[in-house]
Order: structure tokens, then sequence, then C-alpha cells
């Protein structure tokens, strides 16, 4: 029974065009990327195109065993019987999967899965992208409180704080890492979240994933410190596809984050990742997510398209995943972190903050499908348009028959800043059980003259006020970041809104 | 001369408000301006402030010596020019001690002084809250939301007594409330009345005007001074209303 589905659209709509020349003035200042250089460094990267022939040249680069080429191959078909979907409210050319090159690593890393195996330990590092990982402030060297695993184009790098994870019997490695010394798990896991053939990009990726992140947190155990990853993209006309997995056993916690950015480019770069999640009974799974992908010039021409599956499963009882994202970067933004809420008792939570500027084109939301009992779902999503951009919510909350006193809270909040862009909310809601609370709120704003004019009259400057007019609007969701990401997303907003992109 | 305004013409909307308007305002002087709805009071107000809906087609502003022509809202603001709103505006999720440690130290920082930091501000915030005898959850709370009318009033006074400004501009701030909140508001403005500071009280009423002895008032029509008095020009308006005044005005 399809309950309400109620669209809200307010396109374009300009009927105070004077008083936002200033702000648009504001926002089109000079635009500076920080995280925009190019890493030079020798590179092994395959010929552009997508075939057979490249699946089995990535997979045997990994020295992968049988099981993992057989589900690259077949997930390839899946693939190439697929069509792009175009039903976001995004707009671009249909891609030339074969134009992009789905292999690139810099040379003394390249040997990925063997090197890890040396007693040796660590492989080394290329100085050059130890020296790009140094200026993003990623600490590579294990000397932060948190753990870090850095991707670089299709390999992961360098990943902390093993030794010490692993006392607590906690597994935090590299996917690629994970194939050769966990099959097991990742063989029970792979692809039971999001199925290969549950979208285009989710095939595509399954066929060609680079790398990513594996985490395992066994039974009992509460993770001590934040995990983290943080992926590079720095080869031109390269994808990034990164696979990974985190499975929180019974009872245990972990809180994982991850950060992104790329090089400056003048061609759309792609970045489709899957993600999956397992949350066994009373386990509970917080996943930050601080996107700062380049989001391409002026016309956003250049910028990487981010195609994202992220979905997590609640499967036992009383467990909890907690979605926490503030996408700022990309030139189109197509990712919706969802929760199967499939043990009683479960609990899935969204909150995210969304800023478009220039052209920037954001498709973003989440689907929360209530399958077990007295299963509960928070939605806050907060949406800031900006420039000629556009910035779409778009959630399902699905309520199934089994799914007795079933409640969901969605709260979205969209504000124009400007008067050429525009911000969408289509919320879809199913229920089939009639027991079910569901609770929708809505609002659009713009940021108020008046309101910068308040600011302005206590002596705040207009850029200043803007930046702490939309801080105070995303509050609600930078509270649920770890910390040091919730400085750094208020960070990139304030970027962003520079007119310097995010 | 701490505030001069000579010939002052404005407008908004392509339409004058402001029609050649004449005032002085020395060091530590409180003056009242009265008239009529749609006289040009609020406009003032706002043109004095800088607000950029409104434009200067003629006459000059000078402040403490400086024209104020060219200047931003902000750099007015930073020169010590504050104004009590008329309608307080609501920022939600933004701390009133973040907004107010942020506007503090945009001041200071104008007047060559060193930023005060979270402690430094919490005391000097305590000492204003004390002054002006409010609640100290005042700070904790996001600007202005959920806050009553009085609230929003009292706020703003408390905002100036933060700010230490040489000339405050209250828009009417007695609109909207009731006798006790008047009379807190201009409690606040009375302790912070110094031989330093000095106040336009712009206002329907000579309520206010009670609690506020003003130096002068002025009654502001058709967007001129039509005239000017000490504080029994008020009383004289209480009992007698603008009409005398206006028709006066017509006639000669």
């Amino acid at each position: 029974m399809v309950e309400a589905a109620k669209i809200t659209d307010l396109t374009h709509d300009a009927p105070f065009e004077s008083q936002y020349e200033e702000i648009d003035e504001l926002l089109s200042k000079k635009q500076f990327y920080k995280e925009g250089f190019i890493t030079n460094t020798n590179v092994e990267t395959f010929a552009k195109g997508i075939n057979e022939d490249v699946v089995r040249a990535i997979s045997e680069k990994k020295n992968e065993p049988q099981w993992m080429l057989d589900f690259r191959l077949k997930a390839l078909k899946v693939w190439q019987s697929m069509e792009e979907p175009h039903w976001a409210k995004a707009e671009y050319e249909p891609l030339d999967y074969q134009d992009y090159s789905y292999y690139s690593a810099p040379e003394c890393g390249s040997c990925a899965g063997e090197c890890n195996t040396d007693e040796a330990g660590e492989p080394e590092i290329d100085p050059e992208v130890a020296k790009a990982f140094a200026e993003l402030g990623v600490p590579i060297e294990g000397n932060s409180e948190v753990a870090v695993d850095a991707i670089f184009d299709s390999i992961s790098v360098s990943t902390t704080k093993r030794e010490e994870l692993a006392k607590l019997g906690i597994i935090f490695c590299s996917f690629s890492e994970a194939v050769q010394d966990y099959p097991d798990l990742v063989q029970k896991y792979i692809a039971t979240v999001v199925p290969v053939g549950d979208n285009y990009f989710a095939a595509l990726n399954s066929a060609v994933a680079s790398d990513g992140t594996f985490v395992y947190v066994p039974e009992g155990v509460h993770c001590p410190i934040e995990l983290s990853t943080y992926f590079r993209i720095n080869e031109a006309k390269t994808g990034q596809f990164e696979r990974t997995i985190l499975i929180a056993e019974k009872g245990s916690y972990v809180s994982y984050l991850e950060g992104c950015s790329a090089p400056v480019r003048d061609t759309y770069q792609l970045h489709a990742a899957v993600v999956e999640v397992i949350v066994h009974e009373d386990a509970e799974v917080k996943y930050s997510t601080v996107q700062n992908w380049y989001p391409g010039d002026e016309d956003c021409h250049g910028g990487i398209l981010n195609f994202v599956t992220k979905r997590g499963i609640c499967e036992g009882d009383n467990s909890k995943l907690s979605w926490t994202q503030a996408e700022t970067g990309s030139a189109i933004t197509w990712k919706y972190p969802s929760c199967i809420l499939k043990g009683d008792n479960s609990i899935g939570e969204f909150y995210s903050v969304a800023l478009t500027n220039r052209h920037q084109q954001a498709d973003t939301g989440t689907k929360m499908i209530h399958i077990g009992k007295n299963t509960k779902s928070t939605i806050i999503s907060k949406g800031l348009s900006a420039g000629f951009s556009d910035n779409t919510y778009r959630g399902l909350v699905k309520i199934l028959p089994s799914a007795e006193g079933a409640r969901n809270f969605t709260q979205c909040d969209s504000m124009l800043i400007g008067d050429k862009c525009g911000a969408h909310t289509f919320p879809y809601i199913e229920v089939g059980n009639s027991s079910a609370q569901m609770e929708h709120e809505a609002t659009t704003s713009r940021i108020g003259e008046d309101q910068l004019f308040y600011c302005q009259q206590r002596g705040i400057s207009e850029q200043d006020a803007i930046s702490m007019i939309v801080n105070g609007f995303c509050k609600d969701v930078f509270s649920e970041l770890p910390l040091e990401f919730a400085q750094e997303a208020e960070e990139l907003l304030a970027i962003s809104l520079e007119g310097s992109v995010g | 001369m701490l505030l001069k305004v000579e010939n002052l013409h404005a407008e908004i909307d392509d339409k004058e408000i402001i029609k050649g308007l004449n005032l002085e305002i020395k060091p530590g002087e409180i003056h009242a301006i009265m008239g009529p709805n749609g006289a040009g009071k609020s406009t003032l107000a706002n043109v004095l402030v800088g607000r950029d809906e409104y434009e200067v087609t003629d006459g000059s502003i000078e402040f403490d010596g400086e024209d104020l022509d060219e200047l931003d809202p902000e750099e007015r603001a930073h020169k010590g020019m504050f104004l009590a709103f008329q309608y307080p505006v609501e920022i939600p999720g933004v701390s009133n001690k973040f907004f107010m440690q942020t506007a503090v130290n945009a001041v200071r920082n104008e007047r060559g002084q060193p930023e005060l930091d979270m402690f430094e501000f919490d005391e000097f915030a305590k000492e204003k809250i004390e002054l002006l005898d409010m609640r100290s959850d005042l700070l904790d709370r996001s600007v202005n939301v959920g806050f009553s009318g009085g609230e929003k009033k009292r706020n703003d006074i408390f905002q100036m007594a933060l700010l230490e400004p040489k000339l405050c501009i209250m828009d009417e701030t007695d609109s909207g409330l009731d006798i006790d909140a008047l009379k807190l508001v201009a409690n606040g403005v009375n302790s912070l009345r110094s031989p330093d500071r000095s106040f336009i009280v712009v206002t329907h009423y000579q309520r206010l005007l009670d609690y506020i002895k003003p130096d002068y008032v002025h009654v502001l029509y058709d967007g001129k001074i039509v005239k000017s008095g000490g504080f029994e020009l008020g009383q004289q308006l209480e009992e007698q209303g603008y009409d005398e005044i206006i028709r006066h005005y017509h006639n000669g």
C-alpha cells in the first residue's frame, strides 16, 4: 500500500532577484581547490577500455584466487547486459566506458597483495605518494589517534595501527589483502548486501573492483579508535572502484570514517564504489563520510562523477547502523546510503548534509527498509544549493508487512543560497503494516537578506554571516560526525561557499 | 559632534521617503524621534546604519567626523553604530554566544584590540548579563529562536551592551511589548547610558520616553523633521496627537 509520495519542487524560482546579486557575486569569486594538485610518480596504468581481458589482467595484477576472478567475470557479464541509468535528477551525457582506464597504481606499491605477505611488514611507500598524503593531512605514518587506510588510485598504499587492532582481533586491511588473507570472510559476505546485479554501477564495480577497505570486528569488541579510509584519485581518465566491506559481529562497536579528494582535471573522472556493511545482533556501526571530490571547473567539467552504492544490513536483533555524510564535492553525486532493518528492534539512521555550488548536481538520500518488528529509522537531510546547482533529496521508507510497530522520522530541510539554484525533494513512503508510525517534516528556506543584515549590523562580514547561518542550518547533522570530522566538514562548507570548491 | 545629518534624501524601490532631513547629536545625548505611521522613522534608522536596499540620493551623514557614504553596514558597526531592531531576526542553530563572540571580535579587530578567547568572552558576557539582570542561559540558546517578543528585544539590548557602541539607534523597540517588558528594556538602556554614548530612540508612543528620559524630541513627518523640542514635546504629543503639528506643517 502506498500511503503518500509527496513531491516538492522549487526549481529556479526567482522572486528576489536583486537581493541575491551580491550573494551570487560572493559565490562566484575566484575558486581554489586546495586538494587539486597532481602527484607525479611512476605509475602503471592499464590502457583504456574494459573487456574480459582487462578484468583478467586486474585480477592477475592483484594475484587473486580463482573464486575472485570468477566473481569478476560473472559481474562483467551482468554489467554488459545492463543499461546506464539516467533517472536521477542530474543531466550528463552517457559515458564512454571504453575511454577510461580501469587500473592505475604507483609502481612500487603495485604488488599490493604480494608484498604484504612479506615478513618485513609494510611495503615501501612511494615518496611522492607519501608526500601527497602528507599534504592532504592524512596521517599515514600511524602517528595519529585514528587508524588509516590510504588508497591511491587503484590500490591501498598504507594501513596504519593494524598490529594494535590485531591484538583485539580486529581486522583492518585493504580489500586486496583481505581477498588473500581472509578469503572465507570475503566470500561469505561479498555481494550479500549489494548483489552484483543490484544496479549498473554496482555491477561495474564488481567486475573491476580496485581496492577498498576491509573491516572485521569480532564478537563483543568495542573498537577503541576511529578507523578511516582516505581515497585519492590521481591519474587522469581513471576510474576508482573501491569495494569496502565492514562486518560487526555480535555485540561489537566500530566507528568508521572516509574522506576523499582528487586533482584538478579537465575531463570527468569516474568513481563507482560499493560499500557493504553487515551488523549482527546487538552491534553498532557508525559510518561517516566527508566527500570532497573535485567538482570540476566553473561549469563542472572535469569533476568527479560519484556514483556510489552504500548499503548496510542490520542482520541481528537490536543492531544499529548510522550513516552520516557531508557531501560537498563531485560534479554529479548519485548516492543513497541505505539500511535494511532485518533484526527486530534494529535502528537505522541517516544524517546528511549535501552542498552544491556552481553547476554541481547532487541526487542523494537514503532507503530505510523495515523488515523486523519494532524497527526504527531516522532521516535528517540538509540540502544546500548555491550558484547554478541542483540539489535533490530522494528517499524511500518502506515498511514491510512483517515490520510490526515500525517507526520512521524524516526531516528534510533545503536551503537556497542565491536565486539560480534548485532544491528538490522526492520522498517515497510505502507502508505495508498499519501499526507503523511515520513522521515527515520538510522545509525550504533561503538565506534571508534580513538575517544577513542582522549579522552585518553586528559587525560580522557578509561572508562570515553566510557561513555562520549555513553551519547553523547543518548543526543537527554535524553533531553526529566524529569531532575531528565535524571540524573538517564545517571548514569545507565555508571553503565551498567562498566560491572555492568543496 | 557625534552624528551630523545634513539635507538627507533617501529612497527605497525608487520611492523617496526621506526628503531633506537634518539632525545633529552630541556625545551622551538622547534624541527621541516620533511621528505617525509612514513618516519615515524606520527608514531613517535603516539608512543611518547603511542597509543595502535604501539609497541615499542627496545630502550627507557624518559620524564621528567621518562621511559614511561609502561604508558597508559592518564597517559602520565597527565604527560604533548599533541598531536595535523592530523585529530581531532568528538564526537557527547558531548560539547567541558564538554569534556575539564573532561580532565582538570583529569589532575589536577593527579597533585594534586583541580578540577575546572563549574564557575571556565568557567573563565579559557574564558581567553584562549581571548588569542587565538577564537569565544566564541566554548565551546558550540559538539567536532569538524560541524567544518571546520581550526576550528578543532584551537580547538586542544585551548585544548592545557587549558591542559598546557610541550611537545606539532603537527602532521602535517598544512595539509589541507589555508594560513589564517595556520597563525591563528601558532599565537596560538606562544602565548603558554614559557621557560617551548617544541614543536615537525611534518610537510611536510616549510610553517608552517616560522611562528613558530623552534630552530632545523630534517629530518626523513626510520625511523631514517638522518640529523639535525638549522632553515636554513628547508629553504634548501624547495629549494632543500629531494633527496640530501636521496641520501647521501643511499650512506653513
